[in-house]
């Protein structure tokens, strides 16, 4: 286990912009998500931290030591792909011990036999091992790939949204497991994912990228209460912050053209008339629906209160977040 | 197969199977052709109209495979044959003198056809990997650059490589032989082998390099065994021209290195039109192309239809 980190790190594929000045420590022992939509960046920051690409400029760290020049076998991290890529010509078991058999780890087959079956218990293919690797179904399929990371000891593991192709359950199963296995085994990890519950629900750090530059980088609850900009806030949030023009309320303070809301920090009874058009009964909470003066917004009611659509209801910002033009927060 | 959406009704099934038959039968004549000339007589070999029924015999195998002089009645009467094949020359008045050319003639083959085989593999499949995964400055002008070499008949430049054999010494050797069946066929396989590594996702070397592993050791263990099918289709097409060539053969060796095609013919020369031994040549010839044809066949099958069949 090492701490990770990029300095200044920057890189395009031809015209496309990979990532661009990316400084990032992901501290020994922690889970960092990387969150963003597609072409962020996210998948190029584990490939140029795995070496699969070479950095254009900046530095990788790896326990400290710098790592631009070494090959990914030498770099000594483990990765989960997005796309699975099994060994086809391979059994489960062979596909687990792949790792474990190369040159640099030479393990001895009892502990190859050790390791691979308490992987395979820990993920439930157990019963699959023998099977070839193309004759699974997606979920297990994925699951191997995160066993094949998991059977060896790296300074960082790298997870390429290891959960995306699974069912829900199995996808509430796993991020059990692997925060479990984080905690036990105190194992940095750099996860990506555009699913905000798995972002939230695991991470220590997380990492907003944005066109491939990092917009911020903090714990979980710090991105979510204090984003620096309009582009973090929308990331976590579900159902999302809602933004509105900052003189639909007034009382803003100066510059500020965009406020945002998250549902919860909406106060009802008080402030401007808002038209009920939807409601959803969650069973906890009664999620609303509104109009206000042309614009959408969400907010949560108890479960007790029985809108109507059309109905009329009151409403008033509770310490909300201000935005400036440019989409940065003014505090 | 599990990607087909609708069964295909018996009487289609039916239809299809006939005329899979009917085709293997009509391309099977002239081997079954062949195949039965070789046993049979010279003279039931040009009679006309064509014995389909005759009387087998092995005489067409025993004068491939020897060298028979006429003798004396004096001669044959003081030597009685000894084994069944002194007994089957002896009827034309003949004893068998030695062992005939066929036997190295077919090892010739045998060396040069797997060796040029082997070679063209090997440098095929690297020079494909590289083709497919690295960045090479007019990687597609070389590769037509390649496959050029094949746009005209090999023949036409025979005299060129006629005088630098010649002047390289490579004349008459297996080595030559070798390097000249490798250069026609590397293109070939360049251009084969790439489109099969072209379909085997980076993932999968990513993945092993990922593991512990260096990039040729990813290339040996991981890209190696996807590109079997494609290997054992390649390597078929490469022994079945370097098997079967004939006019470098002609033009290049004459001894230690010259191979059964041109040595098959020879034989209609000594001692009359002696077809059943060609006959017989050629059914022996046929067996090592058949066997690793056959031995292959499953990857074939795969590879021929490639594109369609992986994931």
């Amino acid at each position: 286990m090492a701490e990770v980190i990029l300095k200044n790190l920057s890189k395009s594929y031809g015209d496309q912009v990979g990532i661009a000045d990316v400084s990032l420590t992901i501290p020994d022992g922690s889970f960092v998500v990387l969150l963003g939509p597609t072409g962020a960046g996210k998948t190029t920051t584990l490939r140029l931290i795995s070496g699969l690409d070479k950095a254009d400029q900046g530095e990788v760290w790896i326990g400290g030591r710098q790592v631009d020049n070494e090959m990914p076998a030498q770099r000594d991290v483990a990765m989960v792909f997005q796309q699975y890529s099994l060994y086809p010509h391979l059994t489960v078991r062979e596909n687990l011990a792949f790792p474990l058999k190369s040159p640099v780890l030479k393990t001895s087959p009892d502990e190859i036999e050790r390791k691979v079956n308490d992987v395979a218990s820990v993920l439930q293919i157990s019963h699959k091992l023998d099977n070839k690797a193309t004759a699974l179904s997606g979920g297990e399929m994925q699951r191997v790939s995160i066993g094949r990371a998991l059977v060896r000891d790296p300074a960082i593991f790298l997870m390429d949204e290891p959960l995306s192709s699974l069912d829900a359950k199995l996808r509430t199963d796993l991020r059990v497991e692997l925060k479990r296995i984080h905690a036990s085994l105190g194992a940095t990890l750099l996860y990506v994912t555009h699913d905000q519950i798995e972002a939230m629900t695991m991470a220590t750090h997380i990492g907003v990228l944005d066109h491939g530059r990092l917009a911020q980088f903090g714990s979980p609850r710090d991105i979510y209460e204090n984003p620096n900009s309009l582009y973090v806030a929308g990331r976590l949030g579900q159902p999302r912050i809602n933004i509105l023009p900052a003189d639909l309320f007034g009382g803003m303070p100066q510059g500020t053209t965009q406020i945002g809301m998250r549902p919860e920090h909406i106060t009802q009874g008080e402030g401007v008339e808002a038209q009920v058009q939807r409601v959803e009964h969650l069973g906890d909470q009664n999620r609303l629906h509104l109009n206000l003066q042309g614009h959408d917004v969400i907010t949560i009611a108890d479960p007790a209160t029985d809108y109507e659509p059309g109905a009329v209801l009151k409403i008033a910002p509770n310490n909300p977040l201000c935005f400036d033009a440019t989409g940065a927060r003014i505090r | 197969m599990s990607f087909s959406v609708t069964e295909p009704s018996k009487r289609s099934k039916w239809f299809a199977g006939t005329m899979v038959i009917l085709y293997a039968l009509i391309t099977m004549v002239p081997l079954v052709w062949i195949m039965l000339t070789g046993f049979k007589s010279p003279s039931d070999a040009i009679s006309y109209p064509p014995k389909v029924l005759f009387e087998p015999t092995l005489e067409g195998y025993v004068n491939l495979f020897t060298t028979r002089t006429r003798q004396t009645d004096d001669f044959l009467a003081a030597n009685p044959p000894q084994t069944w094949y002194d007994e089957i020359v002896r009827e034309y008045d003949m004893v068998i003198a030695g062992p005939s050319k066929f036997g190295e003639r077919f090892l010739n083959s045998v060396i040069i056809g797997f060796g040029s085989t082997f070679l063209s593999i090997v440098l095929g499949t690297l020079a494909a990997y590289a083709f497919s995964r690295f960045k090479i400055p007019l990687a597609d002008d070389l590769l037509f650059f390649i496959l050029s070499t094949r746009m005209m008949p090999p023949i036409a430049v025979a005299i060129p490589i006629f005088l630098m054999y010649r002047q390289l010494g490579l004349s008459d050797t297996h080595l030559g032989m070798i390097l000249l069946y490798t250069a026609v066929n590397i293109s070939l396989a360049v251009w084969l082998l790439k489109g099969f590594i072209d379909e085997i996702p980076r993932e999968y070397e990513e993945a092993a390099l990922i593991d512990g592993y260096t990039r040729f050791q990813a290339f040996y263990k991981v890209v190696l065994p996807q590109a079997a099918t494609g290997i054992a289709s390649t390597a078929i097409f490469c022994l079945i021209f370097a098997w079967n060539e004939y006019a470098f053969a002609v033009l290049l060796t004459s001894g230690t290195a010259q191979t059964a095609p041109p040595f098959i013919p020879t034989i209609i020369g000594v001692g009359g039109l002696d077809w059943p031994a060609v006959a017989a040549g050629a059914t022996i010839f046929l067996l090592p192309v058949m066997i690793f044809t056959i031995l292959l066949r499953k990857h074939l099958l795969r590879g021929i239809t490639f594109g369609a069949v992986r994931k």
